[in-house]
């Protein structure tokens, strides 16, 4: 978004290879809510005429979404910001009921060098939410962890129906510039 | 303003999918749950027993890996009142399979029959044309009934159908709750295998 700033040094490349990677992995259905850091995977899930991007009012939605294309035979995507984590809650229980397997990407606020400290509760809440619903948690806090772990992430979830998280940490995103 | 005239539940979703062909189905927790199971178990049914607000969006995902078999979502008003967003996000999405067909009894039936927004003014079918379906009816005849035994199988645009139905409880009858079973069976029925 406008009031990002312009990806610096590590999110310069990282944002680059999420989507590729998750094509790699054979997605072909990527639910999100819109996250700065998310931008570049986006924008190339929209323009990428075999993938159906699907933009979600809230992240439960991607959720349920996830579960109906693997009961449909394809594999999907979620990806959103930290505090939508909090938003998925009770409809994690439909994952984990089922055993659906679950890819999120999930993109952190209100860890590091965090400037809105409205942020803080559920970015601080994240991981323990995730692991309490009983999704696997994996972490990439620099560029060369991300395709990795990525990976490690997706093969978990469909090789086994696992429900997991990819973490991208603060400060692999970067500072975002408030003010000029 | 005379009352809507209201269908019987057990009737109208039996009727419904005595039609559905190759459909596949979901169905939201509770009420309509125990419809469609009444009408008869099925491979190609997926039963939510909770994860309110989840059917239309397990039926969107559905839709979009499925596109040639219509998607049919059977549920309730309080379920589809708790998904209100979803509804934005199918007319955005454009599924042309995928059918939502919301059982309205203006009530919430399983924790005891207290009113719903939906028996308190909110039109949950002006919602959905205004999110931007093409296909929003309100159903409360046995000829609407019947047009849309027929274009749940167009596959030409989203359709959300709101049937009006009686406020009454028929005997429960339980689909499986062992939700690792009935997603399994239904991959399966599509041909896809276990891990």
């Amino acid at each position: 978004m406008s009031t990002h700033n312009p990806p610096a040094t590590d999110s310069d490349n990282w944002q680059h290879l999420v989507f590729g990677e998750l094509k790699r992995a054979g997605v072909e259905i990527i639910a999100y809510v819109p996250d700065a850091a998310h931008a570049v995977a986006i924008a190339a899930a929209n323009d990428d005429p075999d993938t159906t991007a699907v933009s979600c009012t809230t992240e439960e939605e991607g959720v349920a979404i996830c579960a109906g294309a693997h009961l449909g035979g394809k594999r999907a995507a979620l990806l959103m910001q930290s505090s939508g984590v909090g938003n998925c809650i009770n409809m994690l229980s439909l994952i984990a009921i089922c055993r659906f397997p679950l890819l999120a990407l999930v993109t952190m606020r209100g860890e590091w060098a965090e400037f809105n400290p409205w942020q803080s509760p559920m970015g601080q809440a994240t991981e323990g939410s995730l692991k309490l619903m009983g999704v696997q948690c994996f972490r990439a806090e620099q560029t060369e962890d991300v395709a990795a772990q990525l990976g490690a992430a997706s093969d978990t979830a469909f090789n086994g129906d696992q429900a997991c998280a990819l973490i991208l940490g603060q400060r692999l995103i970067g500072r975002k510039k408030w003010l000029p | 303003m005379a009352p809507v005239k209201r269908l019987k539940r057990r009737e109208t979703v039996a009727h419904l999918l005595e039609q559905r062909k190759d459909a596949l189905v979901v169905t939201g927790l509770g009420a309509p749950g125990y419809d469609v199971m009444a009408a008869g178990d099925h491979d190609n049914n997926f039963y939510l027993w909770g994860a309110m607000g989840a059917a239309a969006m397990v039926g969107l995902g559905l839709a979009l890996s499925q596109r040639k078999r219509p998607v049919l979502v059977f549920t309730g008003d309080g379920e589809q009142l708790m998904g209100m967003g979803g509804l934005a996000t199918v007319a955005v999405t454009r599924p042309e399979n995928l059918v939502l067909i919301v059982l309205n009894n203006e009530h919430y039936g399983e924790t005891g029959m207290q009113r719903s927004h939906a028996g308190r003014g909110v039109d949950l079918v002006a919602v959905a044309a205004a999110c931007g379906f093409a296909n929003s009816r309100r159903i409360t005849c046995a000829m609407e009934l019947d047009e849309l035994c027929v274009d749940m199988h167009r596959r030409v645009d989203a359709i959300y159908a709101e049937i009006m139905i009686e406020a009454d409880e028929p005997t429960r009858v339980l689909p499986p709750r062992d939700g690792v079973f009935v997603k399994n069976r239904f991959r399966k029925s599509l041909g896809f295998a276990t891990i």
